[in-house]
């Protein structure tokens, strides 16, 4: 017995050999997914061939044949042969550089376009404060007013030393800050309100609830706008005037209003009757059963719909064009009515679009890990 | 002599059947001023500014500049305006306007005047309740081809294709000159400015038809602007100048001698570099002209200066015209002064 045991030696194991290389890692993915059979291979080497003239084509046109500033004559008429010549194989980036200013605040006075510049500092500053649970308390209500009443002293100016500008010379991305962010931060507060009187038994406030929705709905922005700027004044008497931006703002929170208020009322409907008989069964009163149980539950599950609204209305204040007022797009298009610079409409088309992008993507990107962080009980 | 107030906003508020508790303020019937006094100039001196409606961006008539300053045709007759009343062009507000908007505001009273190329028509002057101060610019409907294709005037467009704007009248003039001329042509309808212009260089369209102004704007940007020609026939009368609102002659009256003022300071041969030197010619009508005799500004109720004031900072009528319309390729044509051949740009006697 014991003769065996002591000098066989134990069976090693065969020495570590790696995985054959087409088996594992990058080359291995390539060959699973992209080139499987002759088929696949033919549609990748074909896609691929067409995404790197692409992209070729894309770099010549933004970056390689692009001319960047043009010489200036001294009567302010730009020259802009040298990007006429290029015939489209290159981007003008020159019309942004000369009317980035005018795109991004409008006729405001050129001396003072620090004060536009400070204000949408602040608005970004405040979404990524808004942002922040941390500040997801009361402390968040005089946050808004004092920046709020900063932005309303550095545009209208007129106090502490800075001139005072009239609403009319404001434009560009200001505009477009302040249309999104007073109409949603009206129109939200306004929908939950709608949104619960539409579910309401009293029969007045519902028939109120759902007139509005319905006729707001019914109606298309533009129309509502062309309301606010070409019938409203009709109604008042001669030489009293309400500001065109703010009645452009007034028809903007109506009309966000109705919208998000269907989307929560989504939510209050896909809420479990069992919640509601829960909070009654504790004895609490109405705004007690609705702001603990109900309201938290439902927003949360609205999440992308309302996100969603935020972002079509976001875009939506482009529309304020048709009134006259100089919002981002409106001044990106007007930069191209000089003789000089026109038909450099794409160039600056990306310029206002890569804006919109930005902001609207940092709302998709947020939203996406909001929804991610108060759903984590519902995840399977 | 009493109107009735602002008949346009009855006829929207018949139509609109809304709310009419609110709106009966609005009805009541205004009190015609009285000779002499003049609501809007009072609301703007009270005010201390001028508000004054121009486009929201026309190449050479107005738009901001890359510092975001007013300029233009149009806009330095707003500013024209603002000196006389203030002697200072900055102490205007402009106000854009749609082409949608732009007679609300002024009805409404947003603006004091609209200096926004609009054309001067009946329905405009009566039923809209305004008042057409004069014609700062003639423009009319005109076509361009590439002058490859050897078109020598528009009656030779049969069976063209021919690209136009939709929504403003452009669109019905040409359909009303192709059938009074019996011509058949193919419209190719592009609601965008940058659009059309493509459509016809590309060659999708033989002509493109728009205001010869507009024409004019287009063909001098093209790297080669020989290549394209402005064909002589207009069809259509495009009358443009400032105007105000209905009832208010006082405000009427400094307008159109403002833009009269203007034409007898080229006429005369005042410009902005020479005005000065000017005030001692002892020619007559000069002396009128620039306030030395006469007293003519205070009949306006302005100062007698006022003239001495505008020219000096803007220039005459000619120089204005250099300075905003001829660099985009504007000719004189039919604004050049009477004493030019085809010139209609006529003012009665300044005195």
């Amino acid at each position: 017995m014991s003769d065996i045991t002591a000098n066989t030696s134990v069976p090693r194991s065969a020495p570590r050999r790696e995985a054959p290389v087409a088996t594992t890692g990058a080359l291995a993915w390539l060959r699973a997914n992209l080139f499987s059979g002759w088929l696949s291979t033919a549609v990748t080497l074909a896609l691929g061939y067409l995404i790197v003239r692409a992209v070729m084509g894309l770099v010549d046109w933004a970056f390689i044949n692009a001319i960047w500033s043009v010489p200036i004559a001294p009567n302010g008429q730009a020259q802009t042969q040298a990007c006429r010549e290029l015939q489209g194989s290159g981007a003008c980036w020159a019309v942004v550089t000369e009317k980035h200013r005018f795109m991004l605040f409008g006729t405001y006075p050129y001396e003072q376009h620090w004060r536009p510049a400070l204000v949408c500092v602040l608005f970004v500053g405040l979404y990524v404060v808004s942002a922040m649970r941390r500040f997801w308390n009361w402390t968040l209500v005089p946050i808004w007013m004092g920046t709020l009443t900063v932005i309303g002293i550095l545009m209208w100016g007129g106090v502490f030393g800075l001139p005072y500008v009239p609403q009319e010379r404001w434009g560009g991305l200001p505009i477009t800050l302040i249309l999104a962010t007073f109409g949603l931060a009206f129109a939200f507060p306004l929908s939950i309100l709608v949104a619960l009187g539409r579910r309401s038994n009293l029969p007045a406030i519902k028939v109120l609830c759902v007139l509005y929705v319905e006729l707001i709905r019914g109606v298309p922005l533009i129309s509502l706008l062309f309301m606010a700027s070409v019938m409203f004044p009709l109604f008042l008497p001669e030489g009293m005037n309400i500001d065109k931006l703010l009645r452009a703002q007034i028809a903007f929170i109506l009309f966000a209003g109705a919208y998000l208020a269907e989307v929560v009322r989504a939510g209050l409907q896909g809420l479990p009757k069992g919640q509601y008989e829960a909070a009654d069964a504790m004895g609490l009163s109405y705004w007690q059963k609705t702001g603990l149980i109900i309201l938290p539950q439902a927003l949360r599950m609205v999440i992308p719909p309302l996100v969603n609204t935020f972002i079509g209305f976001f875009k939506d204040t482009s529309l304020v064009l048709i009134i006259g007022i100089f919002d981002l797009l409106t001044a990106g298009k007007t930069a191209i009515v000089e003789p000089a610079w026109q038909g450099f409409g794409v160039e600056v088309y990306v310029f206002v679009g890569l804006i919109y992008l930005v902001f609207c993507f940092a709302m998709s990107k947020y939203s996406a890990g909001l929804e991610a962080d108060l759903n984590k009980h519902r995840r399977r | 002599m009493r109107k009735p107030a602002r008949p346009f906003l009855r006829r929207v508020l018949g139509a609109a059947a809304l709310a009419t508790v609110v709106t009966m303020p609005a009805l009541a019937q205004q009190p015609a001023p009285a000779a002499g006094t003049s609501p809007t100039l009072d609301a703007i001196r009270a005010r201390g500014t001028l508000i004054c409606g121009v486009n929201t961006g026309l190449a050479g008539f107005a738009q901001p500049d890359s510092q975001g300053v007013w300029r233009g045709f149009d806009v330095d007759y707003c500013r024209a305006v603002a000196i006389a009343l203030f002697n200072d062009p900055e102490r205007v507000r402009f106000v854009p306007t749609t082409a949608q908007n732009r007679f609300t505001a002024l009805q409404s009273g947003e603006v004091d005047m609209l200096s926004r190329n609009t054309t001067w028509t009946l329905s405009r002057d009566t039923s809209l309740g305004f008042d057409f101060t004069g014609i700062n610019f003639y423009d009319g409907q005109g076509f361009m081809v590439k002058a490859s294709l050897g078109v020598r005037t528009a009656r030779e467009l049969d069976g063209a294709t021919i690209c136009v704007q939709p929504g403003t009248t452009t669109e019905q003039n040409l359909t009303d000159w192709a059938r009074s001329n019996r011509i058949n042509f193919r419209p190719v309808v592009i609601e965008r400015l940058e659009e059309v212009v493509q459509a016809y260089l590309s060659g999708r369209c033989d002509a493109y038809t728009t205001d010869v102004s507009g024409l004019a704007a287009t063909r001098s940007v093209q790297p080669r602007p020989a290549d394209h020609v402005i064909l002589p026939d207009v069809i259509s009368k495009e009358p443009l100048g400032p105007l105000v609102r209905h009832g208010d002659q006082r405000f009427a009256d400094l307008l159109r001698w403002i833009h009269f003022g203007l034409l007898t300071a080229e006429e005369l041969g005042v410009t902005s570099q020479n005005v000065q030197q000017m005030l001692n010619d002892n020619r007559p009508d000069v002396q009128r002209l620039l306030g030395r005799t006469g007293g003519l500004g205070q009949m306006l109720g302005v100062d007698n200066a006022f003239m001495v004031n505008i020219v000096s900072r803007l220039g005459n009528y000619g120089q204005m015209f250099e300075r905003n319309l001829t660099p985009i390729g504007i000719q004189r044509g039919p604004n050049a002064l009477w004493t030019t051949p085809g010139g209609l740009q006529y003012a009665p006697p300044f005195r």
